[in-house]
């Protein structure tokens, strides 16, 4: 079926651009949350010792933090209704303190909740449709996608129809529930990754061959954490009828062959390094050949059904150019800063992709409060159809304004605080929770992101920089992807201080590099200087187009690492 | 016990919210100030004793002894900045929890 399904146009404030459940969704879903909540009721009651809850509530997503227990909620492929976030908003205000955190898997997160209430939790998130089943778990976890899915204009395929037939096909899926370790699956259909595929367990670019087929480009074993690898082609080019088979193998074949006998080495990732690319890809495509594909194969109705959730709102036609646009950038300066820094273009005439940032300067990396949260539900339905997106790199995304609205929707946002100029700059930082919130870390991320984000408040100093990367993760984890930071920052431990460990040279696209250690761990003080030296390092080397990544590989390591030593020598107390 | 080198406090997650509490002289205490300080090896194995029978009990979960200094007051301070940040919450929104009260600094 091509049509978008009745089903969705008969609900009420339901955008025509995202996947809705069917009946069998439904009821799944319902009978999770009562199974959780018995497993609850067992635990509290003493029928179940913590040893054996563990393994349910964390295949519900509830982790015991430092402070509190924690509940990752699922945000499949990052896109969101406006219904959906508004229940977020009100899930923070009734069950936890206000706020919830978005993640670099495009999950939120509530720092909070008590065990005795998630069950509630649960069920008010399956009013809206949405679970936190497998955000945890040594499963496949929630399948991210880019987060300009659908409006960019550099894309091939929406990417959502797969993501959700991945997430269909994963979900419970028999023989991987009990994998050697959690898996981790990203789709784009772009030309630029904006989805950071060549660092995930398997990731899927979608490509066109000669013929003008469509299908997959397959990349597999990348990964960050203790031991980060760049991702290798195991598929140039395989069929979409073959996809669902064809990652089945590869799934097959780490669930036979990945290491359980050390945690630190049984992700894909370590297999393809150890065994090497070649053998794997014989291996996988031995496992296809000899597998009954039959149940595998693909159901082009069934596709269409599901892209058909995904198809285009209502656009309006319009000129490719806002007039209404262009005067009150000349009126508003810094409406015209937003909107050159954080609107992106579209591929429909006069529309707009908008990157609402949840860093303002000094602030909490990827937290919306649950105020917050309902402005931006708000600016959806006003603005765009209802729909959010989440991006890995902890912003919303709204995926169609119109050009003419856009000022309109900037007064809205600069209300409440959302409407900091600054995606893809220097305090666009990607922050785990750290030590402040994560029970797995062995220092802090977010104070070292708000001391950088203030360091570099001015905000045309921040335009004149550029386009930069600076990640930070507080173990070796790596949530906060510092590995694939243009600027990496690892917080550790030293003698039984926090340290931070800086890395150079990171990049999480198509042109994938591991970021190189720039010297020894610095002091969580020290880190402000350190950025800014090498920031202006950059600025004075740097050459017409270049971002900081281009002139580090231009100009090398060496040079980055000799300056800052200089600064050092010359009384910067680096 | 060999290693005992520091008094100790006993720290565990309460079952039913998760939260932080620390074994006082009549129970668990949210307040670290009120822990129960062990300050040789025979202490802390009774404090240890005591958070395995409430973690049977299903009071607890997540227990084990932290190194602590003894304040002036008297209150014993983790030594590690990890407990640090267990007693007095997150650095981050110090408008909110037990961090508006105790500055949230490790």
């Amino acid at each position: 079926m091509t049509a978008v399904d009745l089903r969705v146009a008969q609900r009420p404030n339901a955008p025509l651009t995202t996947y809705r459940y069917d009946e069998y969704d439904a009821a799944f879903v319902r009978e999770r949350v009562a199974e959780f909540r018995e497993q609850v009721r067992r635990r509290l009651s003493g029928a179940l010792t913590e040893e054996e809850f563990r393994p349910f509530r964390l295949m519900n997503g509830l982790y015991l933090q430092l402070h509190a227990y924690m509940l990752r909620v699922a945000i499949p492929y990052g896109t969101l209704t406006a219904r959906q976030m508004r229940r977020l908003a009100d899930i923070a205000d009734k069950w936890d303190k206000g706020y919830g955190h978005f993640t670099t898997r495009q999950n939120l997160q509530y720092n909070w909740p008590k065990l005795v209430d998630t069950p509630d939790i649960l069920e008010a998130l399956a009013d809206v449709e949405m679970h936190a089943i497998q955000t945890s778990g040594n499963c496949i976890r929630n399948v991210t996608a880019d987060h300009f899915a659908g409006v960019a204009p550099d894309e091939i395929e929406d990417p959502r129809p797969t993501a959700e037939f991945l997430r269909q096909w994963s979900s419970l899926h028999p023989e991987f529930s009990f994998l050697p370790r959690k898996f981790k699956i990203a789709v784009t259909g772009a030309e630029h990754d904006r989805a950071a595929i060549m660092v995930h367990d398997i990731g899927l670019r979608i490509v066109r061959n000669a013929a003008g087929e469509t299908g997959y480009q397959v990349v597999v074993g990348g990964g960050l954490g203790r031991s980060p690898f760049v991702g290798k082609v195991v598929g140039d080019f395989v069929p979409r009828h073959d996809l669902l088979a064809f990652l089945e193998a590869i799934m097959r074949v780490y669930n036979r062959f990945g290491r359980r006998d050390n945690k630190y080495k049984a992700r894909i990732k370590i297999l393809v390094h150890e065994k090497g690319i070649d053998d794997i890809r014989a291996d996988v495509e031995a496992e296809f050949a000899a597998m009954d594909r039959s149940v595998f194969a693909h159901d082009p109705e069934e596709f269409e059904r599901v892209a058909g959730f995904f198809a285009p709102p209502p656009y309006e036609t319009l000129p490719r150019d806002s007039q209404m646009l262009r005067a009150a950038k000349l009126e508003t300066p810094a409406f015209a800063n937003f909107a050159d820094v954080n609107v992106s273009a579209h591929k429909i005439p006069g529309y707009a992709i908008v990157t609402v940032s949840l860093k303002p300067i000094g602030g909490v990396p990827g937290d919306a409060t649950s105020d917050q949260m309902r402005v931006l539900a708000d600016a959806s339905e006003r603005f765009g159809f209802g729909e959010l997106r989440v991006s890995h790199e902890q912003n919303i995304i709204l995926p169609h304004v119109k050009q003419d609205d856009l000022f309109a929707l900037w007064l809205m946002l600069d209300a409440a605080g959302l409407a900091t100029a600054n995606a893809g700059l220097v305090s666009d930082i990607i922050a785990c929770p750290g030590m402040d919130y994560c029970s797995l870390a062995t220092a802090r991320s977010i104070p070292i992101a708000q001391a950088i984000s203030k360091r570099f408040a001015d905000m045309s100093r921040q335009r004149r920089i550029g386009k930069l990367g600076i990640k930070i993760s507080g173990c070796i984890n790596a949530c906060g992807h510092h590995h694939v930071g243009a600027i990496g920052i690892l917080g550790l431990e030293k003698k039984g201080q926090e340290s931070y460990q800086i890395t150079l040279g990171g990049d999480p696209t198509f042109s994938a590099s591991i970021g190189e250690i720039l010297g020894p761990g610095v002091t969580s003080e020290q880190v402000p200087d350190v950025i800014e030296h090498l920031v202006d390092f950059y600025l004075a080397e740097r050459e017409e187009g270049e971002a900081f990544i281009d002139t580090w590989r231009r100009i090398g390591h060496a040079r980055f690492k000799d300056a800052l030593r200089r600064e050092g020598e010359d009384g910067a107390d680096i | 016990m060999a290693n005992f080198k520091h008094p100790q406090i006993l720290i565990a997650s309460n079952l039913t919210d998760g939260e932080v509490v620390f074994l006082g002289a009549s129970g668990w205490e949210r307040d670290h100030r009120r822990a129960r300080v062990a300050l040789n090896a025979e202490e802390a194995a009774a404090l240890e004793a005591s958070g395995k029978r409430d973690i049977s009990a299903n009071r607890v979960v997540d227990v084990y002894l932290a190194d602590v200094e003894i304040g002036g007051d008297g209150a014993p301070t983790p030594m590690h900045y990890r407990e640090r940040m267990r007693v007095k919450g997150p650095s981050v929104r110090l408008d909110l929890g037990k961090q508006a009260a105790s500055g949230g600094a490790p």
